[in-house]
């Protein structure tokens, strides 16, 4: 049967399969019918009517019976072609068991590279949150472009959204906090959620038990309330039942449990261990103190754009509302050109994780077309070797649509089996996923292998079967002719053609490997760049930092929380192994900054950036390596005696003042009602947002300052220790601090020991994710790619058996004869290098957003990666090519 | 899978034919012209001589399973009498099935032929 015939009956198999009853009737028609028929004609030949309808029908022998037999008919025999097919490919793909283990293997890996990154997209970008209606959640942030802030939002912002908004069914602000938990057998610091009463019913929570905030709990001065999470009731209380209704200590104040949270659920990511209620009092909110993330849920109907504008009409009524903080003006808040930034919530979760798995799941295609190229290869050459067999079946009588309908189940059936391997592959490559836990992966816990990405795999283990089934099927398009069997018989050699095919699959596969190792080493250049780049501080490794938080429960004394926290230092100081101790509200690479602007002595007018707002102690520069630029550090005495003094960064000093001497003497201010400090020293360039990025202008203020804002006196209460020693990292030191902190106060536990070395490397996390799974792409590619140019090589050597021994008996020299096959194969990679680098320059521009220091077309790396090809292919042409030359003419042209 | 019957007036010699053959024969009487079922076995039993009669319970099968091939295709038509009918008609692949099939025919028939008329010793 050609392929046009078979074409032409789909319409009627598909209806009598799908129009079963319409078909029926028509078959009892006809059958019907032809009774009539006879029947009249009987009563034409002079028999009585009911006597010749009786004829008719022992004639046709029973309708239903007939009608049977004509549905056998029709329906089961492409059931019966089929399950054929199926056997006669399993017996044939029985009989070759490398072939069919090669085949299966290579597309395991292929399909389950990419069944891996589709589950990570599909569940990390293309899933909805886990919150009902989840399309209508809305991060309700902010951008105050004279301060550089970005994202957020804060409490007068929330009361007027609350109070007069039209698109929002419901608003809410939440943020990230941690607190001490004492009353425990070890004071223990743990992250908590504090949240307004509406976010957990907005996203549908319903608690394991008890209940959850009610607005009561939300106001101010009412008692404190606390929900846990799961795992922390479970872990640290054993799953007390009766805890609800108890107290727990946090920062030294009872909060009374109210409710216990599912197990599974999910915030945005949060590892908190503790809800708290947002009590804020709308009395004494003022404009500014953007301390929050806003969600609201938007009413029916309404889209971002209108929720974005009716924010910003309300914005100017905020500013009526609300006094400015003392000590800023109206109009600074006027001109700040605070804007909303309304984002669906998913959006601002996700980031801009999106560019990286998106060229990820590109790689990876790109990895599968070649594991297909090679099998394609494959099974071209398995079939040149069937070309005897086929060509006799040909003759006697078997179509083209039958024999490619065969080679079709096979390659399908080999699709299949290495969708199925590779879906196994998969779920274990997603297993080590969760358990290698890559920093800042969005909703990394909700990564698994579910119906959608067992559908993709599915999927594409059928498209690659098809792909590299359907290429030596159309290569053989042209029937099976008699010239076949005479060639075959006497092996002069395939015909061009199908030479051809195999060759332009190994250029392909050779580009498309020469693309992915590019891109690999594109992200090596700009790893090695990040890891270049002088962040502006000393030797990470040596660096321990530890956070602590001094609440008012243990000293609310600004002076004495400093000097707490002095001795604390000096405490740290001595215990062995360490040379230098600083503590600072902000260390580099850590979690946000405080951003605000800095008021100049002079410049009153400008309006002015934010800056990051560094609260330092004496030595934290020595300690951390940072370079004195120009002046002096701060004192203890400075701070004690509140002499009037700060610093700034060097970048910030060029760009106020022109040089680092020229900002000595400078005075600087942080509200107009605070006084005057003079900028005594400057600070190296410290690139505290990641080595990617550039550095923050900064500006350094002293632990304990006076009048710095409305108060009287400030202090910081919530520190980094920052710890220079060769034994970071090692818990026995970390044991050695907290003895040398709690000797100081019981109540005051450590968190979060890293070094700083842990945090830089967390802000290269992104970078090392893709470089790993780009490297291991990248490796496969060149695998798969020089295994494919070694076996076309290979291959046609032994095609070419005789045609050697002809040549050598004539007198060809064995360094002739090897030449010609390293040529050939150097003329394919060639090509590959040719056709892959003119590719790569138009995709790598797609990575850009990955790369650092490096350009997309640089092309120092295209060169070596070209090179590193070019050498893999002179190999992989020249080992089949000494077997050529290993060819006894006699037993070449003797044999075939 | 079918047979020729005893006719209802007088006894033929039942003609053991090759498998296949009714199809073949199905496909002639189409390409003399479309015509429904009944028709068919009406007309083969004429250009036989009654030699040739198709059973009623035969001739379905075969002609769904000529139509599955897609060797003659159908059409519903109002027949002369006002009924519905199912017509067939032989289409381009029918056609050049039905030469193959005439050839093979022929080449062994003629090989039979040669055979039985070989002179007895």
């Amino acid at each position: 049967m050609r392929p046009e015939h078979w074409l032409f009956t789909i319409p009627l198999r598909l209806r009598s399969l799908l129009r079963r009853r319409q078909v029926d009737q028509e078959l009892e028609d006809e059958l019907s019918d032809h009774v009539e028929r006879k029947t009249q004609e009987y009563i034409v030949k002079g028999l009585a009517p009911e006597e010749a309808r009786r004829q008719a029908l022992l004639e046709m022998g029973g309708i239903e019976k007939r009608k049977e037999e004509c549905r056998d008919v029709r329906r089961v025999r492409w059931l019966q072609d089929l399950e054929q097919d199926l056997r006669f490919g399993l017996r044939v793909l029985r009989k070759s068991p490398s072939f069919t283990a090669i085949a299966i293997a290579t597309l395991a890996i292929g399909i389950g590279a990419n069944a891996t990154i589709f589950a990570v997209v599909e569940n990390v970008l293309l899933k909805p949150l886990p919150f009902p209606d989840s399309a209508q959640l809305v991060d309700c942030g902010h951008d105050v472009p004279s301060i550089g802030l970005h994202g957020r939002s804060a409490a007068f912002l929330y009361f007027i959204y609350r109070e007069q908004s039209r698109s929002f069914q419901s608003v809410g602000m939440w943020r990230e906090n941690s607190n001490n938990l004492t009353g425990l057998a070890e004071p223990e610091h743990v992250r908590s959620l504090e949240l307004t009463s509406e976010v957990l019913p907005m996203i549908g929570v319903e608690p394991l038990l008890g209940r959850l905030f009610s607005d009561d709990d939300a106001a101010p001065g009412a008692p404190l309330t606390a929900i846990l999470a799961y795992g922390f009731w479970r872990e640290k209380f054993g799953a007390d039942v009766s805890l609800i209704g108890r107290n727990i200590i946090l920062d030294g104040r009872p909060h009374q449990v109210i409710g216990v949270l599912p197990r599974n659920f999910w915030f945005m990511d949060s590892k908190a261990a503790v809800l708290l209620p947002l009590q804020l009092d709308r009395n004494k909110t003022f404009l500014g103190r953007f301390q929050y993330s806003g969600i609201a849920r938007l009413k029916p109907g309404v889209l971002l754009g209108q929720a974005s504008a009716d924010c910003a009409r309300l914005i100017p009524v905020a500013f009526r509302t609300f006094p400015p903080l003392p000590g800023l003006s109206l109009a600074s808040f006027e001109q700040s050109g605070l804007k909303p930034a309304i984002t669906s919530l998913k959006a601002s979760l996700l980031g801009d994780i999106g560019g990286v798995l998106w060229v990820l799941m590109g790689t990876i295609g790109m990895v599968l077309v070649i594991a297909c190229a090679n099998v394609a290869n494959l099974m071209l050459v398995r079939t040149q070797g069937r070309q005897q067999e086929l060509a006799i079946r040909s003759a006697l009588g078997a179509g083209w649509w039958q024999i490619a309908r065969e080679l079709l189940v096979e390659s399908l059936l080999l699709g299949g089996a290495g969708g199925a391997v590779g879906a196994a592959l998969a779920l274990a490559a997603l297993r080590l996923l969760q358990v290698l836990h890559p920093e800042d992966f969005p909703r990394l816990e909700q990564i698994s292998m579910d119906v959608g990405s067992l559908l993709f795999t599915f999927a594409i283990s059928v498209f690659a079967g098809l792909l590299f089934g359907l290429i030596p099927a159309i290569r053989y398009a042209g029937g099976f002719m008699a010239a076949a069997l005479h060639t075959a018989g006497r092996g002069a050699g395939e015909s061009r053609q199908r030479h051809r095919a195999r060759n332009a699959l190994v250029v392909v596969q050779v580009a498309l490997a020469l693309v992915l190792l590019t891109s690999a080493g594109l992200m090596i250049r700009t790893f090695q760049a990040l890891r270049h780049v002088n962040p502006g501080f000393l030797y990470p490794e040596e660096l321990q930092t530890f956070d602590i938080s001094i609440p008012r429960s243990v000293s609310a004394d600004p002076v004495a929380v400093t000097r707490m926290e002095h001795i604390i230092a000096d405490k740290i100081a001595a215990v062995p192994g360490v040379s230098r101790v600083g503590l600072t509200n902000d260390i580099p690479m850590g979690s946000s900054h405080w951003y605000d602007p800095v008021l100049i002595e002079g410049r009153e007018a400008e309006n002015l950036p934010g800056r990051v707002y560094k609260f330092v102690s004496p030595g934290l520069l020595a300690t951390m390596g940072n370079s004195l630029v120009a002046g002096r550090d701060f004192t203890w005495e400075d701070l004690y005696n509140q002499h009037r003094v700060a610093m700034v960064s060097e970048n910030l000093a060029r760009e106020l003042w022109g040089t680092p001497q020229a900002a000595l003497g400078k005075h600087v201010r942080h509200m107009s009602i605070s006084p005057w400090l003079e900028v005594i020293g400057v600070v190296g360039d410290e690139r505290a947002d990641g080595v990617d990025k550039p550095a923050p202008a900064t500006i350094y203020w002293p632990l304990l300052m006076d009048h710095f804002g409305p108060e009287p006196l400030h202090a910081t209460n919530e520190v980094s220790y920052v710890v220079r020693t060769p034994r970071a990292g090692s818990s026995a030191f970390i044991q050695e601090l907290s003895q040398a902190v709690w000797s100081v106060s019981k109540e005051l536990p450590l968190a979060n020991p890293q070094t700083v070395e842990d945090l830089y490397k967390k802000s290269l996390a992104r970078t090392s994710f893709a470089l790993v799974l780009l490297g291991i792409a990248g490796a496969m590619a060149f695998a798969l790619g020089v295994a494919g140019l070694y076996g076309v090589i290979s291959y046609s050597v032994a095609q070419r058996t005789r045609e050697i021994g002809i040549r050598v008996a004539l007198g060809a020299q064995n360094s002739e004869v090897r030449r010609m096959f390293v040529r050939e194969g150097a003329l394919l990679a060639a090509l590959g290098i040719i056709f892959g680098s003119i590719a790569a320059l138009g995709l790598t521009r797609l990575m850009a957003s990955l790369l650092f220091g490096v350009n997309p077309i640089d092309p120092l790396t295209y060169a070596a990666v070209a090179a590193a090809l070019a050498a893999a292919a002179a190999v992989a042409s020249y080992i089949p090519a000494r077997r050529a030359m290993r060819v006894d003419p006699i037993v070449a042209l003797r044999y075939e | 899978m079918y047979s020729v019957t005893k006719g209802t007036r007088h006894m033929s010699k039942p003609c053991d034919l090759v498998q296949g053959t009714l199809d073949m024969l199905l496909l002639k009487i189409l390409a003399l012209e479309p015509m429904n079922g009944f028709a068919v076995s009406q007309r083969l039993k004429q250009i036989s001589g009654d030699v040739l009669q198709v059973s009623d319970g035969s001739l379905y099968p075969a002609l769904h399973k000529l139509e599955q091939e897609g060797w003659i295709a159908a059409e519903w038509k109002t027949s002369e009498h006002g009924r519905r009918a199912k017509y067939y008609s032989l289409t381009r692949l029918g056609r050049r099935q039905l030469e193959k099939e005439a050839n093979a025919w022929g080449r062994l028939s003629s090989a039979i032929s040669r055979v039985v008329k070989l002179k007895e010793a």
